[in-house]
């Protein structure tokens, strides 16, 4: 997952040299919502009109019955109507909510009982069945029931229509009811389809924002095609991206190999220089000539480490790649590094002492890369140490992690300098006179980032400059 | 000593071979693998300097072919690269050391030097110089039977100066020896290693001489 | 007692002249009663069939509250009074009547307006209103009234069975002594008999019991507690409370016996017509009249309880007539005349 403390805003921001179109998050929030939006205006019709029907179809059950009920109540004796009415038929209706109530009795076309202006169905029921119609009376609409009996009425099976009538508010009530909880779930629905959405669309811009963090962490070297695994929908982004890298990784890996070639063009010719200067310089008697000819060889010399230093750095950034790496045995290597050190630094009379645990220490790594950036640090020492200092190696294990220190009593680095050595090319302010690129240290510190190590220079008790340089053991 | 130099660049070998001679070595050179196979065929050496990559192939294929036909004549790598896996690749192939060009010629004596030292050396190496004898490989002055050994300057500034006795050597000469040129140093500090180097050479009738205003000169009785 | 009836003989003569003069000429008015007669403003005009006597005390306290509010109150027969409305469509602002069946069919039919919520209608028991149409204001037991001297202290009937007993225990003293309502004639009659007879058989064999012993049958409920008072009668079957104990509260003589088997609760309910000129004020009185005051105003007349203070529904022997469309079986033609055929049956004995 992202980072929470950067939210969802930190995608932007990371990019904000993009030109940015429509938030996706909030499109997909947006789309979301409505979507839920939606769902609840349906969900609320749908309850609504379910509930109508059902209340209805409830009502009418009710109506029918009791319409059943009057039909059933009418006797005749002779020519004496007889109706059992009981007022529980009529309380009844009025019992799921408080309706009015309307009846009538119709026999030989005359309304023996019950309200005159209450209509018949326009077609008069034959069944005995009751059969439902709409109607109004006094203005106000009612749904009815009506059914026809036949009854012996003075001597003769006799035709009576029934009709049963009520208003629809407790129907209404009950619908208005339904529809507010309706509302009220629509509602419920939608609120908690807002934080749902909100998840749902960090969940499915969460690989986005992995793939963002995952590349926007790596190093500058870093050039291996994206890994995570993300959903198959972003595969061609991935894949476009990875691509790009390929590109890029090739263009790189032509300009380290150009620059290599380059340093490696520029030196043996500038080995001649130099060879001849001081071929010339044990020739000539001339102090003027022999002026200019240590300059030629001091500039030859300066020239030759910027080319090796070019050289060492175009290598570290062809191999930051993580495929290269092994286990690294440090005691080893620095053994092999101090002894082809040594005869330089018998050059200069500096003694160079070294110390490591009896025990293998080993970290996993790039053994050239990790030579390299060693070298340059003993390098370094050599080149600003006094002549008959001593330089100390050390190796030691702390913890979970190696490191190797060297100390020198040289001229040392002033403070301010310390955070700005590691950009290429920057030197110490106190060291114009020695020849060197200032690569070296950038070098060193690419290859402590690329190691997940950590590399620092810290000025020496009593004079003098120490260099860490520490990696997590393998 | 003997060097063969294996390299294809001419300027640079001929300078390189002028150098060598300077210091008093003697130097055959081949521009190629045949020329230096020829050489190898005709004399022996006491030090290969070895070029990389060469016209007719690659230094390393043939210092290992060299090592496999059992020739142990000791062997620095040059080249023009400095990636360690070069170097890498120069030693696992049986190669002594390794020079990156372009070299010191201190850096290159020193680095032979140390070869040879650690191969056991040339027996021939040690020379007698009156009451004194001076074995450069091993560094090492014997005054009445006392070996004393020399520090890396003090050793140069001797070598400097008993190649030429009685020949009076400015203090700026002696810089040029004795310090890189990447080094700068003052002719002062020439002083400091000519006073060791006469501690050293106490109780012989060698001596240092200075010649006010001029330098130094090493007299012999 | 001299204050009521001064008042009572007042209000007649005023009746009268109002008769000629109102709108409610075809009304049959017997009595009328007025309060605020010098305000400037519409006044609110109240039918009603409780006595003036009896609806004095929260008429004078609604007035004391809104003397800005005239009162004309006008009281009828329960019959008159659906009349007035229903048929002769006579403008009147409240309907306040105990005949629920028709203050139910004036519902029904579409004659009352919606009466606006408020809190205090909110407050009134379910069973004590019909939607937001008719709102019960008062309640009162139909009871059973004797002479102190009609049974001995210990045989005194507290069911309607014990009665029955009691009358045929003694038919030669009860014959022509016992008085109910005309059904044929009373309203009010008509629904307590229907009602009594929807709850079981004892009230046919109470007809019956009553019909051999020559019952005195009555259009009114005040000439039947006359009669009681004068000694005509010794028992008198289904009359209304609170009349029964406002009579009963001034003269000793008058046993006031609510029956345990059941004892059916009348509500006394008032609506808004649809002919409201005021009905603004005739919603004030309604929320009046449920409020604390109004209350204590209705409580403070003998027999009379409000729907409010009234224990609720069917506590006990209480049956609250339920006010619902049911009511309207009651008023079916056929139904009646059936229930008449059976009732005159049960009277006229061969």
């Amino acid at each position: 997952m992202t980072d929470p403390a950067r939210g969802p805003g930190s995608l932007p921001r990371r990019l904000a040299a993009v030109g940015l179109g429509g938030s996706l998050q909030r499109k997909l929030i947006w789309q979301f919502l409505a979507a839920a939006a939606l769902a609840a205006v349906t969900l609320f019709l749908a309850i609504r009109v379910t509930a109508d029907r059902a209340a209805e179809a409830a009502q009418d059950s009710v109506l029918a019955a009791a319409t059943l009920a009057l039909s059933e109540g009418l006797l005749a004796e002779d020519d004496e109507l007889d109706l059992d009415l009981p007022p529980t038929v009529l309380s009844m209706l009025s019992a799921m909510g408080e309706d009015q109530v309307f009846y009538r009795v119709v026999l030989q076309g005359r309304t023996v009982t019950g309200y005159e202006n209450l209509a018949l169905p326009a077609a008069i029921p034959t069944g005995g069945e009751p059969v439902f119609y709409k109607t109004s009376l006094n203005g106000t609409p009612v749904r009815a029931a009506s059914l026809t009996r036949t009854i012996l009425f003075d001597g003769a099976q006799t035709d009576v229509q029934f009709a049963l009538a009520q208003t629809r508010h407790g129907q209404a009530a009950i619908a208005d009811a339904i529809a507010r909880r309706a509302g009220f779930l629509g509602i419920g629905f939608f609120v908690l389809a807002v934080p749902m959405s909100l998840l749902a669309a960090r969940a499915i811009l969460g690989p986005i924002g992995q793939v963002a963090d995952g590349v926007s962490r790596r190093g500058p070297q870093d050039l291996r095609p994206v890994a995570e695994r993300v959903p198959p929908e972003l595969a061609p982004f991935i894949a476009a991206l990875n691509g790009f890298i390929r590109r890029l990784r090739l263009a790189h890996s032509r300009t380290e190999t150009f620059i290599a070639e380059a340093a490696h063009h520029i030196r043996t010719p500038l080995s001649a220089i130099r060879a001849e200067a001081e071929v010339a310089l044990h020739e000539a008697g001339d102090d003027n000539i022999r002026t200019r000819l240590r300059r030629v060889i001091r500039s030859a010399e300066e020239c030759s480490r910027s080319a090796s230093q070019l050289m060492d750095h175009a290598l570290v950034m062809s191999r930051s790649d993580r495929e290269v790496r092994g286990p690294v045995e440090l005691g080893a290597l620095l053994d092999g590094l101090i002894a082809s050190m040594r005869p330089t630094a018998d050059l200069r009379e500096l003694s160079l002492r070294w110390r490591r645990p009896d025990e293998p220490v080993v970290v996993l790594g790039d053994r050239l890369l990790l030579e390299t950036a060693l070298r340059n640090i003993l390098d370094n020492a050599i080149k600003y140490s006094n002549p008959d200092d001593a330089i100390d190696l050390l190796l030691e294990v702390s913890g979970r992690e190696a490191s190797v220190s060297v100390l020198d009593r040289g001229r040392g680095i002033a403070k301010a300098d310390l955070a700005s050595l590691a950009p290429r090319f920057q030197r110490g302010e106190n060291v114009r006179d020695i020849v060197g690129s200032g690569l070296g240290l950038t070098m060193v510190t690419e290859v402590s980032d690329s190691h997940d190590g950590r590399f620092r220079l810290e000025p020496r008790e009593g004079g003098g400059t120490c260099a860490h340089f520490s990696l997590p053991l393998a | 000593m003997r060097y063969l130099l294996v390299e294809d660049a001419v300027e640079l070998a001929e300078s390189v071979k002028d150098l060598l001679r300077l210091g008093g070595h003697a130097v055959d050179w081949s521009a190629s693998l045949a020329e230096a196979r020829d050489c190898l065929g005709g004399a022996s050496y006491d030090l290969i300097l070895l070029d990389i990559a060469l016209p007719d192939g690659d230094g390393r294929r043939f210092l290992s072919e060299l090592r496999r036909q059992g020739n142990a004549t000791p062997v620095i790598m040059m080249t023009a690269r400095s990636a360690v896996s070069d170097r890498i690749d120069a030693l696992d192939g049986g190669a002594d050391d390794y020079l990156t060009k372009p070299f010191d010629p201190a850096e290159l004596e020193a680095r032979a030097r140390a070869v040879l030292r650690r191969r056991g050396g040339a027996a021939s190496s040690t020379r007698q110089l009156a009451d004194l004898s001076f074995d450069p490989l091993t560094a090492t002055l014997t005054v009445a039977g006392d070996p004393r050994e020399l520090r890396n300057r003090e050793m140069r500034l001797f070598e400097v100066l008993i190649g030429a006795p009685n020949c009076i050597f400015s203090k700026d000469q002696l810089c040029d020896r004795l310090f890189s040129f990447a080094e700068s140093v003052t002719e002062n500090a020439i002083e400091v290693y000519v006073a060791r180097l006469r501690r050293k050479l106490e109780g012989s009738c060698v001596r240092i001489e200075t010649v006010r205003g001029l330098g130094y000169r090493l007299t012999l009785p | 007692m001299a204050g009521p009836i001064t008042v009572l003989v007042r209000a007649l003569i005023l009746g009268v002249a109002l008769m000629l003069a109102g709108p409610a000429a075809a009304l049959d008015v017997e009595e009328e009663f007025v309060l605020g007669q010098g305000v400037a403003a519409s006044p609110l005009r109240i039918l009603s069939t409780t006595d003036v006597s009896a609806a004095r005390p929260f008429l004078e306290a609604f007035h004391g509250a809104n003397p800005d509010v005239p009162i004309r109150y006008t009281v009828a027969s329960t019959i008159s009074a659906y009349d007035a409305i229903a048929r002769e469509k006579l403008s009147f602002d409240l309907v306040i009547s105990s005949a629920m069946d028709l203050q139910m069919k004036l519902a029904n039919d579409g004659h009352a307006r919606p009466i606006p919520d408020s809190a205090e209608l909110d407050a009134v028991p379910r069973t004590a209103r019909w939607r937001d149409l008719i709102v019960g204001i008062s309640v009162e037991p139909v009871v059973i009234v004797a002479r102190s001297d009609a049974f001995a202290a210990d045989e005194v009937p507290h069911t309607r069975r014990e009665l029955i007993d009691r009358l045929r225990e003694d038919p030669e003293r009860f014959r022509g002594r016992v008085g109910t309502y005309d059904p044929a004639t009373s309203g009010a009659g008509y629904l307590f008999a229907s009602q009594d007879a929807a709850f079981g058989s004892t009230f046919w064999r109470l007809a019956e019991v009553i019909g051999r012993l020559d019952a005195r049958l009555y259009c009114c409920s005040g000439e039947m507690i006359n009669d009681l008072a004068d000694g005509k009668l010794l028992v008198a079957y289904n009359l209304v409370g609170s009349y029964s104990r406002a009579r009963a509260a001034e003269d000793p003589r008058l046993l006031v016996i609510e029956p345990d088997d059941f004892t059916l609760q009348l509500l006394r309910t008032a609506l808004v017509p649809q002919s409201a000129a005021n009905p603004d004020a005739a919603v004030r009185m309604l929320n009046f009249l449920l409020s604390d005051a109004g209350i204590a105003a209705i409580n403070v007349v003998p027999g009379q309880i409000s729907v409010m203070s009234a224990p609720s529904g069917r506590l006990g022997a209480s049956r609250t007539i339920r006010l619902d469309p049911g009511l309207l079986a009651n008023l079916d033609r056929i139904r009646k005349d059936d229930f008449l055929r059976e009732w005159t049956a049960a009277m006229v004995q061969p």
